[in-house]
């Protein structure tokens, strides 16, 4: 699962299941760009990420030239305008690029936060994630209509990148929220099913298993059962 | 395609101000569609059916509508190019330092400081103004000696900061919470009346006594969401 090791100045400060990590791996695969991965503990933060990210203390860290960049998003636009002639996420034009950076804002501000009160909340307020869950499903279904991907015309694109690490959460959402995905949001799932043999995207996720078992191991830390 | 620009807003809200300031710093031309957020309009609600929020911009045919601040004002910098361009900075290194301190802002500055400000004793007001005064502190590091946090000139940063140089001071009025003083934070006070008294800025600055009229009615919506963000 590591990526080839580094011949520029790349460095990734990440952990192996973020989502938001993930996202930038996915955009560096689609540009084809060499970098170092570094895996951090976030048990045991590492001096250089909390130097790197001394506000939030948080991975992902792209680290160019030891210059950091924070957050994922923040992450791929800059690989975006620093690489520009590298394939792009984002398409030319002005309104085009501000649709694709409303709904990938969209899924940064719902889907996680969502899904973490699924796994750790019990009874009506793990029900009101639930109905909030399926709403979100729904309203990128409606989204993604008959699109291939996300991002129309322009192919695998800026929202396609930012939601697709989800897709292996889905199985643990599934189980949590007991819906199926196919059935709530059936263009979704069959969007999931197309990026997950997406090679950038094959490479940077975990199986949707070891997401449940990560999933396992948190509600252990916190004390949930 | 009519370029005919409409923006949804309202006077009382300074993140819709952000939007304002850039059209008119921009030259563009623009109507403005003032929303009672106590009782939310068809048109809001038809343009705006994800987050129902303020400021919504129309420009011309082009539907769906953009909404989100930080998403309207990228499109202004992109989509009017040669008019006043350089809201945000050049380079993107620059350019990724600005996104990051305008969520910033939003997520950890006026975050805590909205349940400081409306949230009632006890239900971790102090401890939000705590959060809130140390954030503003570490925004204001951003300025490093500059005249604006876009260097010379109003830029993307300064706009997404200026809630804080006129907005906040009537929420504190308001509110009986104080948050930014010229002794707590000497930068960001400087960069307040910097900001506020730029002449385009003062084109559209509502004026304080307008504002607390039209908020009088808000208050107790204030403290309601204020007082759901401080349980979360």
């Amino acid at each position: 699962m590591a990526p080839e090791k580094n011949s520029s100045d790349l460095v990734l400060l990440d952990f192996w299941v973020s989502p938001f990590g993930q996202r930038v791996r996915i955009a560096l695969a689609e540009k084809s760009l060499p970098y170092e991965y570094v895996e951090e503990d976030l048990a045991g933060k590492s001096d250089r990420l909390l130097q790197s990210n001394p506000v939030h203390k948080k991975t992902p860290v792209l680290l160019h030239g030891g210059k950091p960049v924070n957050e994922s998003l923040i992450i791929v636009q800059y690989l975006e305008e620093a690489f520009p002639d590298t394939p792009s996420l984002l398409p030319a034009d002005p309104y085009a690029r501000a649709q694709a950076r409303f709904w990938a804002d969209y899924v940064d501000k719902k889907v996680y936060d969502c899904g973490a009160r699924l796994w750790k909340l019990k009874g009506e307020p793990q029900a009101q994630a639930r109905a909030e869950m399926l709403e979100i499903l729904k309203t990128l279904e409606t989204e993604l209509g008959d699109k291939e991907f996300f991002g129309g015309e322009h192919g695998f694109g800026f929202v396609d990148a930012a939601f697709a690490p989800f897709t292996s959460w889905f199985q643990s959402y599934e189980k949590l929220g007991e819906f199926k995905v196919a059935e709530v949001a059936p263009k979704i799932a069959a969007w999931a099913d197309r990026v997950g043999k997406r090679e950038s995207v094959a490479k940077s996720l975990y199986s949707p298993d070891k997401v449940y078992d990560f999933i396992g191991v948190l509600k252990k830390k916190y004390g949930i059962e | 395609m009519s370029d005919a620009v409409e923006l949804i807003g309202t006077f009382t809200c300074p993140i819709v101000h952000r939007v304002e300031v850039a059209l008119r710093l921009k030259g563009v031309p623009y109507e403005f569609i003032e929303e009672d957020l106590g009782n939310k309009s068809a048109l809001l609600l038809k343009h705006n059916p994800i987050h129902k929020k303020v400021p919504v911009l129309l420009h011309g045919d082009r539907r769906p509508a953009l909404c989100e601040s930080f998403v309207i004002l990228e499109y202004l910098d992109e989509a009017f190019p040669d008019q006043r361009p350089g809201l945000l900075p050049a380079d993107p290194l620059d350019r990724a330092m600005a996104r990051f301190w305008a969520r910033f802002i939003d997520e950890k500055c006026w975050g805590p400081a909205w349940v400081a400000l409306w949230a009632a004793e006890g239900e971790g007001k102090e401890a939000a103004a705590r959060e809130a005064k140390a954030n503003l502190a570490l925004l204001e590091g951003q300025l490093d000696g500059k005249r604006f946090f876009g260097g010379d000139r109003i830029g993307f940063l300064d706009l997404v900061a200026s809630g804080f140089a006129h907005w906040l001071g009537v929420y504190e009025e308001m509110g009986g919470t104080r948050l930014l003083a010229e002794d707590g934070h000497p930068a960001l006070w400087r960069w307040a009346r910097e900001y506020a008294a730029d002449a385009t800025v003062r084109q559209c600055l509502p004026d304080r006594e307008a504002l607390l009229a039209a908020m009088a009615t808000s208050k107790e919506r204030f403290v309601s969401a204020a007082t759901a963000m401080a349980r979360k």
